[in-house]
């Protein structure tokens, strides 16, 4: 959890860097509470622990250190690990399945040999790619947690997580779709896919009219996080420079 | 395992089935939203560990089939809800929670 949240030796560095920050800044402090009658920080710090499963976490991972199950290193390795696991794998996935269809039917034959192809391996669970279409439009959600193809883009966004998106994803898909700036048509079928079990789902945006000449990478820089989750569409290419 | 390795599954691609109103306790993977509803299967994922098992510590076997099930959003909602006519809304949900609906 500390891993795949990135905030694992950062809270250790947190309490350090404290008492540094209030006197190296004391003297701004004093000027507002001059002002104001009390003192604000001027840019508020990092949170401060204080629900039970940030204490379980910092207890465990000091425990697992001093005990010799771990190193802070192994730790703070595997932190990187997941941080070098962006979105723009999935791009180059998308894209390559966008210009190369016997690709593209192998990813939605199969997801985790298609994707290992390219270099990442996706071990543990079905990787499941849909396809976006102009009858139907894929939407991911996970109302249990937050299941997220994370071996393939990283870390889920904070919203992915959020009570307000699970609840309302299923419930009012359209509306949660405007607000991410989509609004599709009456006829299009809206699919919400409500990851429940074993199984992580990668949508395949449309691919953007206006992109026949593009090149593979050009056409990766289209494919945004938001898009394979189906909260958006592809981006448009941007206008060709008339030269 | 893949659903070519499932001769034994009980429902199959286009089966009208009905997720079981119940409510037991702990780690269920069905949402809640869906006891009790009519949906359709359009997949089988292959079989995996039962995760209500797995959760208390166990090995959850034998695997269980998995099967992806679409509803229509109408089915689910029943009019509490906001969507358009076609749309559709698709979860996995393992084979102890399914029973046969009828068509």
């Amino acid at each position: 959890m500390s891993g795949a949240d990135g905030r694992g030796p950062q809270g250790l560095a947190h309490s350090h860097d404290h008492g540094h920050d209030r006197r190296e800044h004391g003297h701004r402090h004093d000027h507002e509470a001059a002002a104001h009658g009390h003192s604000h920080p001027f840019q508020p710090d990092l949170q401060e622990p204080s629900q039970d499963w940030e204490f379980l976490e910092i207890a465990l991972r000091e425990l697992l250190i001093e005990k010799g199950v771990l190193s802070a290193r192994e730790i703070a390795e595997k932190i990187d690990q997941w941080d070098r696991r962006t979105p723009q794998n999935g791009a180059e996935v998308i894209a390559r399945a966008w210009v190369d269809p016997d690709y593209k039917a192998r990813l939605l034959a199969d997801g985790n040999a298609a994707v290992a192809e390219l270099g990442y391996p996706f071990e543990g669970l079905e990787l499941i790619a849909v396809e976006n279409t102009p009858q139907r439009h894929h939407m991911v959600v996970c109302t249990l947690c937050s299941c997220y193809p994370r071996q393939l883009l990283g870390i889920p966004p904070l919203w992915y997580k959020s009570r307000a998106y699970r609840s309302r994803a299923v419930r009012e898909p359209r509306a949660v779709l405007a607000e991410f700036g989509t609004v599709l048509p009456e006829d299009v079928e809206v699919r919400v896919l409500d990851s429940t079990a074993d199984c992580r789902y990668l949508v395949i945006p449309m691919r953007p009219a206006g992109t026949e000449g593009l090149s593979e990478a050009d056409l990766a820089a289209l494919v945004t996080r938001d898009s394979m989750i189906g909260t958006a569409q592809a981006r448009a290419p941007h206008p060709a420079p008339t030269a | 395992m893949r659903a070519a390795d499932l001769p034994d599954a009980r429902f199959r691609v286009g089966d009208r089935v009905r997720v079981r109103a119940a409510y037991p306790p702990g780690h269920i993977r069905t949402p809640f939203y869906l006891r009790g509803r009519t949906g359709r299967v359009i997949g089988v994922h292959g079989a995996f560990p039962n995760p209500e098992r797995l959760a208390w510590g166990e090995d959850g076997l034998p695997p269980i089939p998995l099967y992806e099930v679409v509803f229509a959003m109408a089915a689910v909602w029943q009019g509490d809800g906001a969507y358009g006519a076609r749309d559709s809304l698709a979860a996995d949900i393992y084979e102890h929670w399914l029973e046969e609906a009828a068509t």
